[in-house]
């Protein structure tokens, strides 16, 4: 078995890439950390990697609205290889900032929804927040989540939001239903009574509780709350009053790709 | 930006809104804000960005840059137009612009993207040229142009920092029709004729050049010429006012003091003298106590103690007080991105993982019309300096993890912003030094004409006109930038051949001036200012060599590493400028276009100052009065429930939850401890981390300050502060033999003996207190002079002192080790069924001791996994106590106290009091009182004798505690 090629992608105030390359390495990945010009530089480096993962921060300070800028920087040097390396079967992962800037590209939701369909904007609160949220999951072919037959107790997951930019809205409520039929609807936020709307658990106000989305195959997963923020169990604010059976709920995110991809 | 522009033909603006109300959060936030003023009428507000784009731009290339990169295309949309200036709108509005010269990050990016994709166009003939960004405010409801005259005064512009301009209803501001352009000053070398001024002509020209040196500073000053023979220049004068300010040399607490007063926590008098106050006090107990874990302390940018064989932890703690009375925001910001690069600046490099903050603040229910002239309302210091803080910390990528926020009226005109950081360093990469044949290398952003005067502004006292005054010192940051600099810098001390630079310091306080200056000390530097890379033309040589633009380090880089150097910075996208090299003849000389304007012997620079023999006094008794009445009073109390339910939803007690919330706790994965802890969210004690992905070993951070105990003893304010600092360690699992603890002193004006001896006082407090209990000061930092003061007409007008000191306030900020982060605990409750026990120790000189063996016994128990949750007893007391454990974990409990002592003071703060959660017989076996049982039941039931008993359920407590500060106090 050979380690899994990951590269994680950095810029100007991407601010995860330390956590994220961590958290691929303890799911036994190899990652592989570089900046953003280097592989606009020479984008067939693609071809070495099975998953490109856009860590979370403020890229170029999140300058205009968040995502734009990085988001404009792939779409003129690194679109096509992106989806060439999915077509070839391979993954892409954003997380929060990584997230946004795979909406803004239009790789999520993908297929041929264009960029127009979907967007990442500001919370209802209109301010950054920090919580814990849960999360339900919402398709069986995304890999980096464990399908429902596998999941066993493990109902939701726990993670961390903090942004201010996390609002996931769709043009129409035609988009969100077809989100919602296709699957591409990942992970949802959820409260105690099932409610994907309400708030702190709905933290930022996205329509139909819209936490992360994957692209029709599955591949391109992108969220907003960090996995990369819950690969310890000491990093759950309830640790302390925890007996916590099985792997961390964030590093399963790692760990699912791993084996997916790692065959 | 560069302003002169001979190809620009043309001009065009872009605005972009919100599709629907619902997607402007902004706006309703700010609709918030007008409400919080007192215009509740005001029913909506729609805020729109605008871009302003110069260059060679056809209407189709503006309309790409518009759809493709200035607008989301689901959430908004765009109206492309000719001109700057023309606006129609239906409703009334105010815009707002910032000042020529301020940073604007925004219009910078928009610059570089569009460039970018203007280039990648098939005809490629199109050019942007310049950006600047407004924003527009469209006020429904609003009566008349006085009230959007209000609306833009106080809720949407700083007139430091920012133009705005009204159109509705009678009034039609122009808009500006160019970019802003920042004044030129061509080159003419400057001499000031200083060698034969009179003692009141000294002291005049101190003042009206903003130099704030004393008079015997000024003839120090004057001598030193007359000997050379000639005058100084204007530079060399600033270069002297910015090294000897009270901000960089501390020369208040080194000076040679006679005190006489009241003894030290024992009766009766004593006379004593200190050679230098803060050697013979803070630094004698760090060398007495001789910690071989202490790595390097007092002598860089942050003081370093060992974490493990391979790594030290630095800690600095600065303020920023007086650019965040002006501009919250900014000043906030740019404190933060100071402390951080003073981590930065420290040995060869931190790196930062973990920032703290805490506040001084007016009550945010003060009465707004009793609120002198261009004062700030505490509530918008509030809001600005938490969005500072968050703005700054977050974008770098750097956890903001512990704080705290006083409130007290004194801090009304002078607030007080504490930032801390901590970083992680490399145990062979903390000794610097720079070599002859160096280069000096400026690195990061541009040098500007932002933040002159700030290290002299923030030795000043502030009064009602500073504000106009000293606009030119206030700051906007930009994160950004700082975080490439920080990652281009740990490049360079990681390279695979060795780190690239000898030496580093941050620009910081005096700009070059102070960092060369520093850097320099031993060896002389040649400065050429024409070399360092400018924000736009025009700066004269002194502008540019004491300018505090924010986002630069300095690189002493070894002439054989400096293209791998350069070359690296280059590949971040980091501007790295040589623009000097270290020499060997103890002189600092710097040159403008070949010419020198500045020439100072480098040992009359670091030691000509003046020093001072001054005499110090304190009597026990003269407690400094408050300024009362000003904020909303406190109906009686009849029971001991509504006490407290009134304890909890005081201001200082309650929950910082909506500021904690707004700050990034979590970022680069090292959390253990958050700031708020237990299924329901209450305080936590200290932050833990774990520096090392790999290591179980950690670090815990906390902060103490007492100020309330101040009034009446400052030594014991000090005790008190490092008292509760360790407890909140300790209450984390945190190791008490090995904390390191770091001094900010921030004291009103120190003009008068008592004064004085209210420093004496808290510096042997600090002192003894590290002493007994073993915690050594590994870095520190003072601000004084911390005074408001105004008009005689506006003191009648809003009943106040005309003079408003602050409190005595010394922050203690600690870090310590903890072997095994699984051990800590938090102060949650955890099983029902479980005891309450009640450890403390007598607080008296002599009882330090025992108080010692107190900390140092839970610790013990702690990490022997006796201990479920640890809570410490500080404001609102013992009661107050209980009441955030039952708060954080939804359990109640039943208490009863027996202790009479105890049961009088259940509302006061305790030193060395802990309540835990423990079993029984380990309370017993260590002689702790047991005072309760945890109960399933949500409710708490305090038995308290004379006192009245506290029977409430938990949701009530957690109602009163967490209702005050919900919205930064707003409502």
């Amino acid at each position: 078995m050979s380690d899994l090629p990951v590269l994680v992608l950095r810029t100007a105030g991407i601010n995860c890439d330390e956590e994220v390359v961590h958290a691929w390495q303890k799911a036994g990945a190899k990652p592989t950390l570089l900046h953003v010009n280097a592989v606009a530089d020479k984008p067939s480096m693609l071809e070495d990697f099975r998953i490109v993962t856009i860590p979370g921060g403020f890229s170029y300070g999140d300058d205009i609205a968040a995502g734009t800028i990085l988001a404009q920087r792939i779409m003129q040097d690194l679109l096509q290889p992106m989806k060439e390396l999915v077509e070839r079967g391979g993954g892409i992962l954003g997380i929060c900032n990584g997230f946004q800037v795979l909406v803004k590209t239009g790789l999520l939701p993908g297929g041929d929804a264009g960029r127009d369909k979907v967007t990442v904007t500001f919370n209802d609160s209109a301010k950054f927040e920090a919580r814990w949220v849960r999360l339900e999951v919402g398709t069986d072919h995304c890999p980096f989540l464990t399908p429902a037959e596998d999941r066993g107790q493990q109902e939701y997951l726990e993670m961390p939001v903090e942004h201010a930019e996390g609002k996931v809205v769709t043009a129409s409520e035609a988009v969100l239903d077809k989100l919602g039929h296709a699957g591409q609807i990942a992970v949802r936020y959820v409260d105690g009574d099932g409610s994907y709307d309400r708030y702190p658990a709905n933290p930022n106000g996205s329509v139909g509780g819209i936490a992360g989305l994957c692209d029709p195959t599955g591949r391109i997963f992108g969220l907003m709350p960090h996995p990369d923020r819950h690969f310890e169990h000491t990093h759950h604010p309830q640790w302390t009053r925890r007996n916590p059976q099985g792997p961390p709920n964030g590093l399963t995110v790692f760990q699912n790709a791993v084996r997916y991809w790692r065959g | 930006m560069c302003c002169k522009d001979p190809e620009a033909k043309r001009r065009w603006r872009v605005r972009v809104r919100a599709r629907s109300p619902q997607l402007d959060g902004h706006g309703r936030d700010v609709l918030e804000d007008i409400r919080q003023i007192g215009l509740e009428h005001v029913e909506a507000v729609m805020s729109s960005k605008l871009y302003f784009l110069a260059g060679v731009l056809a209407e189709d290339d503006v309309r790409l840059l518009a759809q493709e990169l200035l607008t989301d295309p689901v959430a908004e949309v765009a109206e492309v137009g000719q001109g700057f200036s023309f606006r129609e709108d239906a409703h009334p509005a105010v815009e707002v612009h910032t000042l020529s010269g301020v940073m604007n990050p925004v219009a910078q990016s928009t610059l570089q993207a569009g460039r970018r994709m203007l280039q990648r166009q098939a005809d490629g003939n199109a050019d942007l040229s310049n950006v600047w960004t407004a924003r527009r405010y469209e006020v429904l409801g609003a009566k008349n142009a006085e009230e959007l005259r209000e609306i833009a005064t106080r809720v949407l512009a700083n007139a430091c920092i920012e133009n705005w301009y009204i159109q509705g209803f009678d009034r039609n501001d122009s808009v500006p029709a160019e970019f802003p352009t920042p004044p030129d000053r061509p080159f003419s070398l400057r001499y000031v004729a200083i060698r034969d001024l009179d003692d009141a002509e000294l002291t005049r020209l101190s003042r009206d050049a903003h130099l704030f040196l004393s008079l015997k500073e000024m003839q120090a000053i004057r001598d030193h010429f007359t000997e050379l023979d000639r005058d100084p220049t204007d530079l060399e004068l600033e270069t002297l006012a910015q090294t000897w300010s009270e901000h960089c040399v501390h020369k208040t607490l080194k000076s040679e003091i006679d005190y006489s007063g009241d003894d030290f926590g024992l009766e009766g008098k004593v006379e004593l003298h200190f050679d230098n106050l803060l050697k013979d006090t803070i630094a004698a107990a760090t060398s007495k106590l001789d910690r071989d874990w202490c790595l390097s302390v007092f002598v860089d940018n942050a003081g370093v103690i060992a974490f493990d064989d391979e790594y030290g932890i630095a800690f600095k703690v600065e303020t920023h007080n007086h650019p965040s009375a002006i501009e919250p925001y900014g000043g906030a910001a740019t404190g933060i991105g100071g402390c951080i690069r003073d981590v930065m600046g420290c040995g060869l490099g931190a790196k930062p993982i973990a920032s703290t903050d805490i506040f001084c603040f007016a009550p945010p229910d003060f009465d707004a019309s009793r609120l002198p002239k261009d004062v700030l309302h505490p509530r918008r210091i509030l809001k600005g300096v938490v969005g500072g803080i968050r703005d700054y910390g977050n974008r770098m990528g750097i956890p903001t993890v512990n704080g705290s926020i006083y409130f007290d009226e004194r801090y009304l005109g002078n607030p007080l912003v504490f930032c801390g950081c901590v970083g992680l360093i490399p145990r062979n990469r903390i000794d610097k030094k720079p070599n002859t044949g160096d280069r000096i290398v400026v690195a990061g952003g541009r040098t500007g004409r932002d933040g002159i005067h700030g290290a002299t502004f923030s030795s000043a006292e502030l009064t009602d006109t500073h504000a106009d005054e000293f606009s030119h010192a206030v700051q906007i940051g930009n994160a950004i930038e700082e975080k490439k600099l920080l990652d281009a810098q740990l490049l360079a001390r990681d390279h695979p051949s060795g780190c690239l630079h000898s030496a580093v310091t941050d620009c910081g306080a005096g700009g070059l001036s102070s960092a060369v200056g520093e850097m320099g000390e031993q060896l002389g530097a040649c400065v050429d200012l024409e070399d360092v890379p400018l924000k736009y033309a025009g700066l004269r040589y002194d502008e540019i060599w004491i300018s505090e633009a924010q986002e630069r380090m300095v690189f002493a880089v070894p002439p054989e590493r400096l293209d791998a150097f350069l070359a690296l910075f280059a590949e971040e996208e980091v501007e790295a400028t040589v623009i000097g090299t270290f020499t060997d003849d103890r002189v600092l000389r710097v040159r403008y276009d070949g010419q020198t304007v500045g020439e100072l012997d480098m040992r009359f620079l670091h030691e000509g100052v003046p020093k001072t023999v001054r005499r110090a006094t304190w009597t026990a008794g003269e407690c400094k009065a408050r300024i009362v009445g000003a904020s909303a009073g406190a109906p009686a109390i009849t029971s001991g429930s509504e006490r407290i339910l009134r304890e909890l939803s005081s201001v200082n007690t309650a929950s910082k939850e909506w500021v904690i919330r707004q700050y990034d706790h979590e970022v680069q994965g090292r959390s253990v401890i958050k700031p708020l802890c237990g299924p329901d969210y209450g305080p936590s004690d200290a932050a833990v981390l774990r520096p090392r992905y790999n290591s179980k070993r950690g670090i815990a951070i906390a902060c103490g300050l007492c100020p309330q105990l101040g009034d009446v003893d400052p030594y014991w304010m000090a005790i008190a502060g490092v008292d509760e600092v360790l407890r909140n360690i300790v209450c984390v699992g945190g190791d008490p033999a090995c904390t390191a603890i770091l001094d900010n002193f921030c004291w009103p004006k120190v003009d008068t003996e008592e004064s004085l001896g209210a420093l004496v006082r808290a510096c042997r407090g600090a002192s003894d207190a590290a002493l007994a209990y073993g915690l050594p000061f590994i870095s520190g930092k003072d601000s004084l002079n911390n005074e408001f003061s105004m008009s005689k007409s506006e003191a009648e007008r809003t009943g106040l002192p005309q003079q408003i000191a602050i409190p005595y306030t010394l922050l203690i900020s600690a870090v310590g080790m903890i072997d095994n982060v699984e051990r800590c605990i938090t102060a949650d409750l955890k099983d029902p069924g479980n005891c309450l026990a009640l450890a403390s120790a007598p607080v008296d000189r002599a009882g330090l001791e025992q108080a010692k063996a107190l900390h140092d016994r839970i610790a013990r128990m702690i990490a022997s996994g006796k201990v479920r949750a640890a809570h410490d007893v500080s404001d609102g007391g013992l009661a107050v106590t209980l009441a955030e454990m039952c708060i954080a974990s939804g359990f109640g409990a039943t208490v009863s106290i027996h202790d009479e002592a105890v049961r009088g003071a259940l509302f006061e703060p305790l030193a060395t009091t802990y309540v835990l959660e423990t079993a029984q017989s380990d309370a017993e076996a260590n002689g702790f009182a047991v005072i309760g049982r945890i109960e399933r039941e949500a409710r708490l039931y305090i038995e308290t004798g004379d006192a009245g008993k506290i029977d409430l359920p938990v949701a009530d407590l957690a109602d009163a505690w967490r209702r005050p500060l919900a919205h930064g106090g707003g409502r």
